[in-house]
């Protein structure tokens, strides 16, 4: 069974079949079926538990999937986490140009850099920077790949709110520009339908609701719809709208 | 799925911050009380001078023979003679070769063992129980033994040495290795490191704290090791100094020999602390310094 064939490299559509994920007893991902239309924005919203993140880490490579799953993936792949991650020990740029042949290093990683709006940072150490600039540099190690799928795995739950919005309109910014197939991993709705033309929700290890959002782009709270969309995703998430309020 | 509030340290700095606060009472520190007042630099020289000169007044009162302690002048005295005649420089470059010599052979030993069994399952298995029982052993015990196998020459001397080198720097580095943040290692998987790049950028430089901890304990410790390895029918070298020096009760050449162990040791351990500020220019507690 081919799992990491290159075949996804001519086409940015993924597709996941029959994709199981076990631990121990507990059956984390069951025979679960996914699609992406090439350069999409998903959400993916599930509860603590719910496999989001074994989903993500499948996708991204990171864990080995079952022999009788089949995969097609778009690569390459790149995934900004939740905490930056980037090492302390070297420099901003060259964090970004991590694993990338050095040729040209400095330049481009300068561009991503400026293009997430960190241009002058670059040659500081990882320590030096706040959470969101930390964040940022994430993105443009990212993105300097020019990956044709972006993974997202909860990577503005530890920002404060108002760097949060920021970083939702830089995301969105960035996925118009480069136009990778994207996936946000959230549990927050409100991210959720900001963001992303489709929301799957993950729960029981299958995608258990698949709602499109066509609320034109710059989306906002105020926005008709949005709270209606809000609600019902709510519901999907098993929670009381008294609860919510 | 992670909690919000806990992950909100961005810093992959937390397993390393520990390192910082134990350089303070390594090698060399140990051989002088610790002080730990941070008031202005002068204040700090005060009591030493005050305890000097209580003891040059107590020898010219008569309170102290010279035969317990020569006086501070008489060292000082004694000090000049010895450099004029050449006899410590011979001496001390006899000392530091051995010191050089046993250090980097114990060095490179900890590493190389510390490589194998922090890159490597089998390595593990197969270096680290050894080492472990090894290290519980004072290795300054072996000194009889390393006669019988060594003879008396300078083998044993620098063998002693260099097993006071290899366990600190195994030791440290070995813990740092596998100390490596996995989070950290994860992400430069997916961004395309193989297990040489992965070795190279994320585990070496993130062992690198600790390692340079475990160098100022493998300095002290080979001090240390000198220090009794130069008792052992020495023909040479600032313990030979010393030795000969007690058997014709000068005191005060003897107090030169520990001047000059403390100052050599003093030496190596700001060598250390230069390269440590050279190589962690990127920690937080570094940055403000």
């Amino acid at each position: 069974m081919d799992i990491h064939a290159p075949a996804f490299a001519t086409h940015d559509a993924l597709r996941v079949r029959n994709l199981t994920r076990r631990f121990g007893e507990n059956t984390v991902l069951d025979a679960l079926n996914l699609d992406l239309a090439p350069g999409s924005f998903t959400a993916l919203l599930g509860r603590s538990g719910s496999g989001k993140t074994t989903l993500l880490r499948t996708l991204a490579g990171l864990d080995e999937a079952p022999p009788e799953a089949r995969l097609d993936l778009p690569r390459p792949a790149a995934v900004v986490f939740q905490e930056p991650r980037l090492l302390p020990w070297k420099k901003v740029w060259q964090n970004v140009m991590l694993g990338l042949p050095s040729s040209g290093a400095r330049r481009r990683a300068e561009q991503a850099l400026t293009e997430v709006g960190l241009g002058h940072r670059q040659d500081v150490w990882p320590v030096t920077l706040s959470g969101g600039e930390a964040q940022r540099a994430a993105l443009a190690r990212a993105l300097v790949r020019e990956p044709r799928l972006l993974l997202l795995d909860e990577p503005f739950a530890a920002l404060d709110a108002l760097t949060r919005i920021r970083m939702h309109a830089l995301v969105l910014d960035l996925w118009r520009h480069h136009g990778p197939t994207t996936l946000i991993v959230t549990h927050d709705v409100d991210e959720a339908v900001l963001l992303a033309d489709r929301v799957l929700v993950l729960d029981g290890g299958r995608i258990a609701a698949d709602i499109p959002v066509d609320l034109p782009r710059p989306r906002a709270h105020a926005d008709a719809g949005f709270a209606a969309l809000r609600r019902r995703l709510l519901t999907e998430l098993g929670v009381d709208q008294k609860e919510a309020a | 799925m992670p909690d919000t509030q806990v992950a909100a340290a961005p810093r992959q700095l937390a397993p390393h911050a520990s390192a910082t606060t134990l350089p303070a009472r390594s090698a060399a520190t140990a051989r002088k009380p610790a002080h730990k007042s941070l008031g202005s630099r002068w204040r700090r020289f005060v009591s030493p001078l005050v305890l000097v000169l209580l003891w040059q007044a107590a020898s010219m009162a008569g309170l102290i023979s010279p035969r317990t302690l020569a006086a501070p002048t008489t060292v000082l005295a004694s000090t000049w003679e010895l450099i004029e005649t050449g006899e410590l420089p011979y001496h001390l470059l006899v000392s530091l070769g051995r010191v050089l010599t046993g250090f980097t052979i114990g060095v490179t030993t900890g590493a190389a063992l510390a490589l194998a069994a922090g890159l490597s399952r089998l390595g593990e298995e197969v270096v680290d129980a050894p080492m472990q029982m090894l290290r519980t052993m004072p290795f300054l015990a072996l000194v009889p033994l390393f006669i019988l196998w060594f003879g008396i020459g300078e083998t044993p001397k620098i063998a002693l040495v260099a097993l006071g080198a290899t366990f600190p720097v195994y030791l440290t580095l070995f813990a740092g290795i596998r100390g490596t943040d996995p989070k950290l290692a994860e992400a430069a998987k997916v961004f395309g490191l193989d297990r040489r790049g992965l070795i190279r950028h994320v585990i070496l430089p993130g062992a690198l704290p600790s390692a340079l901890v475990g160098l100022r304990y493998a300095l002290g410790s080979a001090w240390l090791s000198l220090v009794i390895a130069e008792q052992i029918n020495a023909t040479a070298g600032i313990g030979f100094l010393i030795n000969d020096a007690r058997e014709f009760l000068r005191t005060d050449v003897i107090v030169v020999g520990l001047v000059v162990y403390a100052l050599l040791g003093l030496g190596a351990d700001a060598l250390v602390r230069l390269v440590e500020r050279r190589a962690l220019a990127w920690r937080p507690g570094l940055l403000k310094a």
